[in-house]
């Protein structure tokens, strides 16, 4: 087994009175599909923005390959090799993909311009965007028009493919079928096998049981902000999967409710 | 959805002349404001004989100059989803400043920097107050900098009232002509290239577009949101800094009761031109087409003896038929959408 490419070590975040993570430990490897399970509020989304620099964490650290990373903003997780595939997409409704591929980090020049007022190579992004959307087998109906016009899936495909031109580490997957029809969803399952297969290692939220047995290692389950549980998931475990997410075996304490309380 | 589409061909038919329709709706709407501006400018060379003489458009475009300037600045920050209300004023205050800095010292470049230099200022107020000091929206900043701005240029101003007098340099920019065109126009095509290369060809421009079209998506994607918001203030108030120039230049003084409704006239240009308000659509290009076809109407009316206040109601209605015409593109835009995904499966 390959050590861990990113450590989550006790997380701990509050947003005012909400306890919203309370001293979670995660790890996840080279190669592997980690999911990220829980019902709404369970902390996963929070744990996910913490990771990819939206937050920051009150207490407890991030390692990367065993280095402990401060990870005080998107761009900084972006630069450590982390990238993130949010629920919302984070796609610029006006821009064309190859924009949206390298929005906020434009290939330009030269180079002793501050960032904003370089030039940008248009050219070299619309090639490069094209050689990744080519390679998995994303296709568009127009390269060169607004990503306004495009589907759900086709938008989908375009912030995974975003993502897969950056990644180094980890790629990070915030419900990424939530929005789209089965035979949609089958294709950004595919690309996410493939984006495994290069090496990457991959955290994959969602509330679909299905996917998670079909797609993941290892899963962890989180409930009102602890880890309650981590097994690995196939037809066996599934049953107890469901059981720690709705907390049915009670095994961890009384719920407590003062977390949602305001 | 792949099952409706394969349901019939008669269902299949209706969907490809309907989506034909939609790409030819858009297409129109696009081209819509070129349109009606030559169509505007054909109608008007009939109705008046005098319009397409050499001097009354030459006239034109010295009067237009002021408008498209600060509409450039305007176009820039209602890309951002933003309006800045302040340019006017901000333009009248920058007149006093430079006809102070004139009887100070009878200097052209240290008159047009004092001018320029105000704008610039207010704008980073507009900006930084708006940004840093959480709004909502800048149109109570703005509106703020409005009042701020025309009271001061009037305290500041000498008798309260306007200021004879400008460097010859200035009078010149904004009066002057060159290879029988008005300097002011000049100014124009400057300002317009300048804006074009940083809105287009550069990275600042870029990350506009992106604030401008999901600002939620740009925090995630890594852009300094925040320092876009405050420079683009900065380049609106700039603009209305450089059409201070130019109109003071025009009538060789300072006054401030300058720029009176002058940041209607921008965002009713940049509007008729064809960008939209929900931001992160729309070029320089709006604003000029904009900026003209409210000149052309300005002065078709005054060359028939049209009083003022027809010309308010004229541009009012035409400012509505806008926003209609962009409401009208977003439903179009998405049906497209609807469409395609159809056809995509």
């Amino acid at each position: 087994m390959n050590a861990p490419v990113l450590e989550v070590r006790g997380a701990e975040k509050h947003f005012g009175a909400v306890h919203a993570l309370r001293n979670v430990s995660v790890e996840v490897r080279r190669g592997e599909v980690l999911a990220l399970l829980g019902d709404n509020g369970a902390g996963k989304s929070t744990l996910v923005k913490c990771i990819s620099g939206v937050h920051p964490l009150d207490a407890g650290e991030i390692l990367l390959d065993g280095k402990p990373t401060s990870i005080h903003s998107p761009a900084a997780a972006r630069r450590a090799g982390i990238e993130t595939v949010y629920q919302d997409l984070a796609l610029f409704d006006n821009l064309t993909p190859a924009q949206n591929f390298y929005c906020g980090r434009e290939i330009a020049g030269p180079g002793w311009l501050p960032r904003p007022l370089r030039f940008l190579n248009g050219r070299a992004m619309e090639r490069e965007a094209a050689a990744v959307i080519d390679r998995l087998k994303v296709r568009l109906p127009k390269f060169d028009a607004p990503v306004a016009r495009m589907s759900g899936g086709q938008r989908q495909a375009i912030a995974v493919a975003r993502a897969t031109v950056f990644v180094r580490k980890v790629v990070i997957l915030d419900e990424p079928t939530a929005a789209l029809g089965v035979r949609e969803s089958r294709r950004v399952l595919d690309l996410i096998r493939q984006l495994c297969a290069e090496g990457n290692a991959l955290i994959l939220i969602t509330h679909n049981i299905e996917q998670v047995i079909e797609l993941a290692d290892r899963a962890v389950v989180l409930r009102q902000g602890r880890k309650v549980g981590e097994l690995k998931p196939d037809r066996g475990t599934q049953q107890q999967l469901v059981s720690l997410i709705v907390g049915a075996d009670a095994s961890p304490g009384p719920p407590s409710r003062d977390g949602t309380a305001d | 959805m792949q099952e409706r589409a394969e349901a019939g061909s008669g269902t299949g038919d209706r969907r490809a002349r309907g989506a034909i329709l939609v790409a030819l709706g858009l297409r129109l709407l696009g081209a819509g404001p070129l349109l009606i501006l030559a169509l505007l400018v054909v109608g008007v060379a009939l109705w008046t004989p005098n319009f397409l003489k050499p001097g009354n458009l030459s006239n034109i475009a010295a009067q237009t100059a002021v408008i498209a300037i600060v509409a450039m600045g305007q176009q820039l920050v209602i890309l951002t989803r933003g309006i800045d209300l302040s340019v006017g004023a901000n333009l009248a205050l920058a007149t006093v400043i430079g006809g102070l800095m004139f009887r100070a010292v009878d200097s052209g470049p240290l008159v047009i920097l004092a001018m320029l230099a105000t704008g610039a200022l207010v704008g980073a107020v507009n900006g930084i107050v708006y940004v840093y000091g959480r709004l909502p929206h800048p149109f109570i900043i703005t509106l703020a900098t409005l009042s701020v701005c025309r009271g001061l240029a009037l305290a500041l101003a000498i008798n309260h009232t306007t200021m004879r007098g400008m460097p010859e340099a200035i009078t010149r920019l904004g009066d002057g002509a060159t290879l029988g065109l008005p300097n002011s126009f000049f100014v124009v095509l400057a300002v317009a290239a300048a804006l074009f290369v940083m809105s287009r060809a550069m990275v600042w421009g870029r990350w506009l577009y992106a604030v401008g079209g999901d600002p939620n998506a740009a925090v995630e994607m890594g852009i300094p949101v925040k320092g876009m918001l405050v420079s683009t203030y900065i380049v609106s108030g700039l603009c209305a800094g450089i059409g201070a120039v130019v109109l003071a230049g025009r009538t060789a003084a300072g006054s401030p009761l300058y720029g009176n409704l002058l940041e209607l006239d921008t965002i009713a240009a940049v509007i008729i031109g064809g960008a939209s308000f929900l931001g992160g659509r729309g070029h320089l290009g709006h604003a000029l087409v904009g900026a003209l076809m409210i000149g052309v109407i300005r002065n078709a009316l005054n060359l028939q003896n049209v009083a003022v206040f027809y010309q308010m109601i004229a541009i009012g209605v035409i400012l509505v038929v806008a926003v209609e015409a962009d409401v009208l593109r977003n439903h179009l835009e998405a049906r497209a959408r609807v469409l395609q995904s159809a056809r995509g499966q």
